[in-house]
């Protein structure tokens, strides 16, 4: 039932650590021979003897984290798909009328709703933009800090890095400030740059948060800005685990850079680009605080994506939990589907071992 | 120009063509080190802006953040916008207050997670037992879950156990949500201490506790402090659950939360929003580089962000 040798009896294992005393056979370490329970011994001693013989120690060891992961966690998400069956509402939540299943009334109802497509719609084009302008921007930057002196690479990483632990809503806070038609820096740059380069006197007061497009704009800029250090570091770090040998051979085999990249390091390194891309869409595709913020909150129905459009129909009044639940479940199959790829991929990347 | 695993004779011919090329680049080594120098530089630029720019706004007095030609660096640096954060204007509660909630809150539930989590990493890096691989690829999932569809379901167990405007309840979540990664990356720390030198100490007669406290600990704490570090910043820089649970109780608001709300008050401020801003993000900023020495491996180890 057990493979595992740490759990024989009287093999020093950290189960016994976490769970009782100093049990018998304990310290006369390699033995498998079973200790029976002989009557003389305490309850600490017998409970002891029981995980081991049992096995049963990485299971006690893993109760606590199963318990609040479960619960806090695992439930809600089932409850989530319960919920999506059920006429959930203000009613239901203060208990003035019991909730009733529903069948897929709540699924038909956000599905003939032209804004849940609209915003389904804003999240895939996000996604479809930011991921590839992210994995593009790290590589990037992750092949210049391979080429840099050790000082050099420290100080541009780090930097980087800053980008990445900074707060999302502080993100999303400066960013509004930074393009704020009243003061902004972003406007006042654009209206001086040359009209070649798309600048003029009318970005003075653009307003980039009142409309769609100039708002994910935005968020764009923001998520590359918070993704790239991410992709960079990790492809640096793959970029060390090459054969140096083979970089140098197609050198001298005259490839550019270009050439070299493309059939020697990231043939190498598609495994890493693969977990990489699919981290990235889950990320952008959920995005929700900096959304959130820059959009004005839930006042603008029109600038939503799927989960904007999911916590609204939760928390604008009055509140339909069943509707967010249908909508919160085709955003985690959404999700869920692309996670499936990630976990392929990390098996095959070993991670599991 | 020898390194090269071709044979030799393909890579005696190739070598004498390759510095050709490389002249008709046109690029000493010297030119190519100051550009990619330069291209370092910009690209940390680029990063290091948006902060540096919330930061000597921070500074400005209102005249010089609504002029029209914005300076990079304040011409006369005033303490006013965050003397108006530290005594409370526009909310009436003073930034020290969300500060001391968001560290009890951040501060409890790291010390929960790294507790609850080094138990599970052992049990996942130290023994081989059934369901260990479904239980790893669990934990890959549910770390992607997305929290916002969670939390309406959260919302309403919360509100039936009064743990809604409680910092208790922020607590419990996000000790669960700091666990996956938790337990993921502090599995290979704790699969790493050798079994001989627990077993040479039990011979030496030590017993399990002293086992635990003497060799197991000392040996995953750079672990530890990894992880602890990641569930901070989780924690600390977390909006969606705290703006759900917190959102009637002004005083219990955690930063993140506190910002939000400051900014929303306050649109037309901004010397004020990005003082609160700044004293909500250079902690944690901090911290980071404080420890991101340490970071640097576990961050590539583990699929991570907040």
């Amino acid at each position: 039932m057990v493979t595992s040798e740490h759990s024989r009896p009287g093999n020093p294992s950290p189960a016994g650590a976490m769970s009782q005393g100093r049990g018998p056979g304990g310290d006369n370490a390699g033995r498998p021979r079973p200790v029976p329970p002989a009557p003389g011994y305490t309850f600490r001693q017998r409970a002891a003897i029981w995980i081991r013989r049992r096995g049963a120690g990485p299971y006690l060891l893993l109760l606590p984290a199963t318990a609040v992961i479960g619960v806090l966690i695992l439930w809600p998400a089932v409850q989530v798909g319960l919920f999506s069956f059920k006429n959930y509402g203000l009613m239901q939540i203060s208990g003035v009328l019991p909730a009733q299943w529903v069948g897929f009334s709540n699924y038909s109802q956000i599905l003939h709703d032209p804004e849940f497509w609209q915003s389904l719609k804003t999240s895939v084009y996000f996604a479809v933009v930011v991921v590839p302008l992210t994995m593009i921007a790290g590589t990037l930057a992750g092949l210049l800090l391979a080429r840099l002196g050790p000082r050099m690479r420290t100080f541009v990483s780090v930097s980087a890095l800053l980008a990445w632990a900074t707060p999302a809503v502080s993100a999303s806070v400066i960013f509004v400030w930074l393009v704020s038609p009243d003061g902004g820096v972003v406007d006042w740059a654009l209206a001086k740059l040359p009209s070649w380069l798309g600048g003029g006197a009318h970005w003075a007061g653009f307003s980039w948060t009142n409309a769609t497009l100039p708002a994910y704009t935005v968020l764009t800029v923001m998520l590359v800005w918070t993704g790239f250090p991410f992709i960079a570091v990790t492809v640096l770090a793959g970029l060390r685990t090459l054969p140096s040998e083979l970089l140098e051979a197609a050198r001298v085999d005259g490839a550019g850079p270009w050439r070299t990249f493309w059939r020697v390091t990231f043939p190498l390194l598609r495994p890493v680009f693969l977990v990489l891309a699919l981290l990235s869409t889950i990320w952008d595709f959920g995005m929700f605080t900096q959304a959130y913020i820059v959009t004005g909150g839930l006042g603008q129905p029109d600038e939503f994506n799927l989960g904007l459009y999911e916590y609204s129909q939760a928390f604008t009044q009055p509140p339909h939990y069943g509707l967010a639940s249908a909508a919160a479940f085709v955003l985690t199959i959404i999700l869920l589907i692309v996670t499936v790829g990630y976990v392929r991929a990390a098996i095959k990347q070993g991670s599991l071992a | 120009m020898t390194a090269a695993p071709l044979t030799t004779a393909s890579a005696s011919a190739r070598a004498s063509a390759a510095p050709g090329r490389r002249r008709g680049r046109g690029l000493s080594r010297g030119t190519r080190r100051a550009l990619l120098n330069l291209a370092g530089v910009l690209v940390a630029l680029f990063a290091l802006f948006p902060v540096l720019w919330m930061i000597s706004t921070a500074f400005k007095p209102a005249t010089e953040i609504y002029s029209l030609t914005p300076h990079p660096i304040p011409l006369h640096p005033t303490l006013a916008n965050f003397r108006a954060v530290f005594s409370g204007s526009v909310i009436g509660i003073s930034y020290w207050n969300f500060l001391k909630n968001s560290l009890f809150v951040t501060l409890v539930a790291v010390a929960a997670s790294s507790l609850i989590g080094l138990l599970a990493a052992i049990a996942l890096g130290r023994f081989r037992f059934r369901f260990r691989t479904t239980y790893l690829i669990m934990l890959l999932i549910v770390q992607l879950l997305p929290q916002q569809a969670l939390v309406v379901s959260l919302f309403i167990d919360f509100r039936k156990v009064n743990l809604l405007d409680s910092l208790v309840g922020l607590i419990a979540v996000y000790t669960a949500f700091a666990l996956p990664v938790t337990i993921w990356m502090l599995r290979n720390f704790a699969a790493t201490v050798p079994k001989d030198l627990e077993e040479a100490a039990a011979i030496d007669g030590a017993g399990v506790w002293t086992r635990f406290w003497r060799i197991l600990l000392p040996l995953v704490s750079p672990g530890l402090v990894s992880t602890s570090v990641f569930a901070f910043i989780f924690a600390y820089n977390e909006f969606v659950f705290a703006l759900t649970f917190l959102g009637t109780d002004t005083a219990k608001f955690t930063l993140p939360l506190y910002v939000q709300y400051f900014y929303g008050q306050n649109s037309t401020d901004w010397g004020a929003i990005m003082a609160s801003s700044t004293l909500f993000t250079i902690p944690v900023l901090a911290f980071f580089l404080l420890t991101q020495r340490r970071l640097a491996s576990g961050l590539v180890a583990g699929a991570v962000k907040g």
